[in-house]
């Protein structure tokens, strides 16, 4: 049942302060730490969405790479998009763990910041991704060492054919000190790329930065 | 009192994260809230830490903020009259 072919309809990465659609660079800056690049990106993209600016990195990172993708899309927020939202990383939260840590640190300044708190777990960069487009959808945020394309595809199989999701928006969005790196692909009935561990792998290992 | 005012627009600007809006922006009695900056509950929470962190002002209910978040004006007033630091 699970050999059932679904598509790779597009595809995102921002790595190495690049960010590209399907292979075409939409964005890049070289020069640039995190903060800076991923604000002139915002900016590129033309997101407007001011909500952005109050998020961690890790949902920054997210909110972009998807966005992209489902903007492409052209949905209508309106009617109900059942497109499910997997993520994985390797780093969970733990960036803005720290962070949240050093505000609670010192007992004689001991100011925790709610802002800071609720971001502290992975998958809080799913909600901001549904609350954008309206997605009452299935959703999941794994843990795992590496990059794991045989889970993302099976886990993904399972939500199509089981009709839990007419489509799926998965992949991986890391974020740890200065390491950033998402990949994002949407898998549906349509698209020109098979749904496949060995097309998932090779769009990974990929990404274009020149 | 207009010192405070125009401190507490930059306040809120940078530790809210309004990337989009500038001091000039922020009328004295502009809701803060609502359909004036469009602040949230979180939004709120933080203010409360920053009454605390930057003036000494501990609000024991979170309903008390209500009041107090209304505009620029009303928090700057309440805070001339009880702040500590």
């Amino acid at each position: 049942m699970l050999d059932a072919v679904y598509h790779i309809k597009s595809f995102c990465h921002i790595k190495n302060n690049t960010v590209s659609l399907n292979d075409s660079i939409l964005y890049q800056d070289k020069t640039s730490g995190f903060s800076e690049f991923i604000k002139a990106a915002y900016k590129t993209i033309e997101t407007n969405y001011p909500k952005f600016f109050k998020m961690d990195n890790l949902s920054k990172l997210s909110f972009l790479a998807a966005d992209i993708l489902l903007k492409n899309e052209g949905l209508d927020t309106e009617v109900d998009n059942n497109i499910a939202i997997i993520f994985s990383n390797k780093s969970s939260s733990l960036d803005t763990d720290r962070k949240y840590q050093e505000s609670i640190q010192n007992k004689n300044s001991y100011y925790p910041s709610p802002a800071v708190f609720v971001y502290t777990l992975p998958n809080i960069c799913i909600g901001e991704i549904s609350i954008k487009y309206k997605l009452y959808s299935e959703n999941s945020f794994f843990i795992f060492a590496n990059f794991n394309a045989e889970h993302l595809f099976a886990y993904t199989n399972s939500l199509l054919l089981t009709n839990k999701a007419n489509e799926v928006l998965c992949g991986w969005v890391e974020f740890d000190d200065q390491h950033y790196e998402a990949f994002l692909y949407l898998v549906s009935k349509e698209g020109t790329i098979e749904h496949t561990t060995k097309e998932i792998t090779k769009l990974y290992q990929n990404q274009k930065t020149t | 009192m207009e010192g405070l005012k125009q401190e507490l627009k930059e306040k809120i600007i940078e530790q809210l994260n309004l990337e989009d809006i500038a001091v000039a922006e922020i009328q004295d009695n502009d809701s803060l809230f609502g359909d004036g900056l469009g602040l949230d509950s979180i939004d709120a929470l933080e203010l409360i830490v920053m009454l605390d962190k930057d003036y000494g002002i501990k609000l024991t209910d979170p309903k008390e903020g209500k009041k107090i978040f209304q505009s620029i004006e009303i928090m700057a007033n309440y805070i001339s009259e009880h702040r500590t630091k």
